[in-house]
Formats: structure tokens, sequence, C-alpha cells
């Protein structure tokens, strides 16, 4: 019996299974959340050792992305992000899995072409629409500001 | 002699014999169901080597080399190799065989390879265009991952619908020889697309194909699907052999009974996290030549029509938004 693609779509549709979102959505909010958590704590360490808020903010995120390269070296973090998705995703070590992943994987092809080239296969977009984002944000708060 | 029928389908008057074969596998594999049945099981994932392509091409090295230990035949009494993978241009297999010598005949069938190398061999054999033929196939989960999809380590996850490439290589020798299994007819397929064209449900995609090779081989033999006892499909997976079944059903046939599927067969759902199934070349080829071709020999399995699936895309091509064309040939393998 001959289908249209239109009625393959809908059988395809009804067959395939779909993410069990009641079960993927709790454990993303509460392995992010708990990044978030870890984040706050480092945070709060650096400033109950004295260090000034800002670059208490930015010791955090540098704190944050090495621990996630690291685990992406060793292998943890995509065990991790395998049931966290977004909640490993999203936050700032979900960055740094993007850009430590393909300059692992790619160093077969050499420094150059595999690492230099490849680094930013999967952040390039976030790179490229976040720099984007910002610039049009930086002209719509110039040009509120002169009124 | 080979004589051409209809619709893509062949009988191979002197029924080749499937003389030797052998599969090789990663640790995961074996750790499947199926895992005491391949010829070679290596622990680590790289099998020794710097790189994952040079993975995969040791992977077939290791069922090219087991399969022609276990039929006490030399490399040189091979006419040709007809071999494929998933790598770009095929280098799994060149440079997996480089150093054999042996007349190559490098093959891209998507996941339907194994089916597509087995037509080939088989057809060359019977027309005595060959003594013996190989027909070898593999694909490696890193080496396909990095070329298709992402890093190994990088953090993403997986649709319910995505399957899961199966590391491991099959290797079958086909000759002219009294001992069974023999090959008695094939069907090569058409290109199949309705449509589909998530490239995470590659089971949907391949199903129509495996549904019209599969209902070719059955109206141009004149036989049901009752004359087999396995209606193996390649890497069809849990959807798209669902699908499959609701395509026959729509005919009034039901192949539920006699079917099964490579992707399905080869890992443990409950235990092994591969969503939909296996997939990739090496899944129908570790399965068939680990599993199914003993059982044929034995006589456990009479009549098996063995239906490889292939999805032939790109990332490229489905990145323009292309839909995913599928491929299915079958081979009807006999214990009689």
């Amino acid at each position: 019996m001959k289908l249209t693609e239109k009625e393959y779509s809908y059988l395809t549709k009804k067959i395939s299974p779909d993410t069990k979102y009641y079960k993927t959505l709790p454990t993303a909010f509460i392995i992010g959340g708990l990044i978030c958590c870890i984040g706050q704590a480092i945070g709060d360490l650096y400033k109950y050792l004295g260090i000034n808020e800002t670059d208490t903010g930015t010791l955090t995120s540098i704190t944050l992305v090495f621990l996630s390269a690291f685990l992406t070296g060793a292998g943890i973090y995509g065990r991790i992000a395998k049931s966290a998705g977004a909640g490993t995703l999203v936050p700032i070590t979900g960055f740094a899995n993007a850009v430590v992943s393909p300059a692992l994987e790619f160093k077969t092809e050499g420094y150059i072409l595999g690492v230099g080239a490849k680094i930013f296969i999967i952040a390039g977009p976030v790179i490229v629409y976040g720099l984007a984002a910002s610039v049009i944000y930086g002209v719509i708060l110039y040009i509120t500001q002169l009124f | 002699m080979s004589e051409y029928l209809n619709e893509g389908t062949i009988i191979l008057t002197t029924e080749p014999s499937v003389y030797s074969y052998a599969a090789a596998g990663g640790k995961m594999e074996g750790d499947g169901p199926l895992g005491s049945c391949f010829d070679y099981i290596s622990q680590e994932s790289d099998f020794g080597e710097s790189t994952w392509e040079k993975s995969e091409s040791r992977l077939q090295q290791l069922a090219f080399s087991h399969a022609l230990s276990k039929g006490g035949i030399s490399e040189g009494e091979l006419s040709f190799i007809f071999a494929g993978d998933l790598q770009n241009q095929c280098t799994g297999s060149a440079y997996g065989i480089r150093d054999t010598g042996i007349p190559f005949i490098g093959l891209y069938g998507a996941c339907s390879t194994m089916a597509e190398s087995l037509v080939l061999a088989s057809i060359f054999v019977d027309n005595n265009a060959a003594e013996y033929c190989a027909a070898l196939t593999s694909s490696h989960f890193c080496s396909a991952e990095r070329q298709f999809r992402f890093p190994e380590t990088y953090g993403g996850q997986r649709t319910p619908t995505a399957q899961w490439t199966v590391t491991g290589s099959g290797c079958a020798i086909v000759g002219k020889h009294n001992n069974p299994p023999y090959i008695k007819g094939v069907t090569i397929g058409k290109i199949v697309d309705l449509g589909i064209k998530d490239a995470n449900n590659m089971g949907a995609a391949m199903a129509p194909a495996a549904y019209e090779t599969i209902k070719s081989y059955l109206k141009v033999q004149k036989k049901t699907v009752n004359d087999f006892d396995l209606i193996l499909t390649g890497d069809l997976g849990s959807v798209g052999s669902e699908i499959l079944y609701e395509l026959f059903r729509k005919d009034g046939v039901d192949i539920s009974t006699v079917h099964n599927d490579c992707g399905l067969m080869i890992y443990d759902f409950e235990k092994q996290d591969v969503h939909a199934g296996g997939s990739g070349c090496g899944c129908s080829a570790s399965v068939l030549c680990g599993h199914i071709l003993e059982r044929v020999k034995k006589g456990e399995l009479k009549n098996v029509l063995f239906a490889a699936t292939g999805a032939l895309m790109s990332t490229t091509v489905v990145q323009q938004g292309e839909s995913i064309p599928g491929i299915s040939h079958a081979v009807h393998i006999s214990c009689e």
C-alpha cells in the first residue's frame, strides 16, 4: 500500500516515542540548580577569603569553567549531561564542555587544522549570536539614552 | 548463472555458499545479548590504535582475518573484496585492507552495505567471475559520532528515537561449496524517501525502503512471510520495526511473527542505554556474521531473508533541509 508523505508523517509521529518531560525537566532543574548552588558556594568562599565583589564573580566563573573542563577530560561531564540535559548545558559549565570536547576530539587532526579550526564547532554559534545580540543591545541602549 | 526476474530481484542458480564468516566488536557489543557470538571482542574502544579511524580499520582487519582463518583459506585465494563503512570516502575499508593486495571494490550503502556487499559477492561467484569473494563492512561508534554528530565527550542528550552506532565488523566469504548457508536470491533495493527530515529518527527514514524491498522479493519469488523462519532487517530499531509492521498490516500481512531487527538484537535494552536500538554498517554485519549465519549453518534457521537498511544522507544535505532517502537490499539465505 502506498502512503503519501503526509500519511507517513502522521504514522511516524504516532509510533515515535516522545521525550519524557515529566522525567527530564525535574532532573534538569535539580542538576542545573545544584551547579548554581556550587557556584554560589564557591563565590561565598572567595568572599569569605576577603576577595572583593568583582573579582569574586570572575574567580567563580574561572573555577566553574576549570571544573567543567576537568570533568569533560575525565569523561564524567558527558555522563552527567546524559541525564541532566539543559541542567548541564545552560550554566557556564556547559559552555566550557562545548569548547573542551571538540578540542580533545579533534586533536588527532593536529593543533592547527584540528584543535584550532574545530574548537568552536559547537560553541561558535553561541559566540557569534551572543556578540551580535550584545551589539544590538548596545545600539538600543545608546538610542534610548539620547532622550 | 544469475537470472534477473523483476523489481530488482535476481535468482542465483548455482546457489553460492557463505563459506566462512566472522564478527568482531567492541566492549559494549560484547556485553550485549550476542556477546558470546563474536569471534573477537576488544575491551578497549580504540583497539590499540591512535585514532578512531584507525580503530575502525583495525576492527575490519580483525573480522576479515578471523573469517579467513575459520575457513582455512588464504588471502591469495580471494578474487575480490567488496567492502564499505560509514566514514567519508569509505576510508575505514580502504585503509583496513590496503595491505592485502586483493582487488577491492569499495561500496557505500550506508547501513545497508553488508547486504550490498553480500549481494555483489554472491552474484560474482554465481557467474564464475570469482571463486571466492569477501563481503566486509564495519562501523565504529566513535568515528561515526565525530563525523555525524558531536565529539565523544560533549554533554548532549539523545532523542528517544535516536540509535546507537555499533562498534562492530562482519566478514562473509562467499564461494562455490556444498556447505550451507546458501544464497538463493537477492533483491537490489530502490531508493525510497517519504519525507523524513529528522536525522535522529533513522528507523522511520529507512522503514519504507525495507517494506518495499521485502515486498518485492516475496512478490517476485511468489513467497509469503511464512516461507521464512526469519525476516531480518538491518537497523530499523524499535521505531522503524514498529513502522514496518504497520506498513505490512495495511496490506493485511502480519510480519511481526517472523521479523527481527539486528538493531534490536545486539544490545540489552534494559541494561544498555541505546534508546531505539543499534545502527551502523557494523550492526547488521556483526549480527549476521556472528550469529545468524551460524544458526543457518546448523539448520536452526532454514530460510532467512536478510534485508539490511541504510539512510543515504550526509550531515550537509540534512542541514540544508533535505529529507532522508532510505534503501534496503535483501539476501535470501538458506540451509536447503
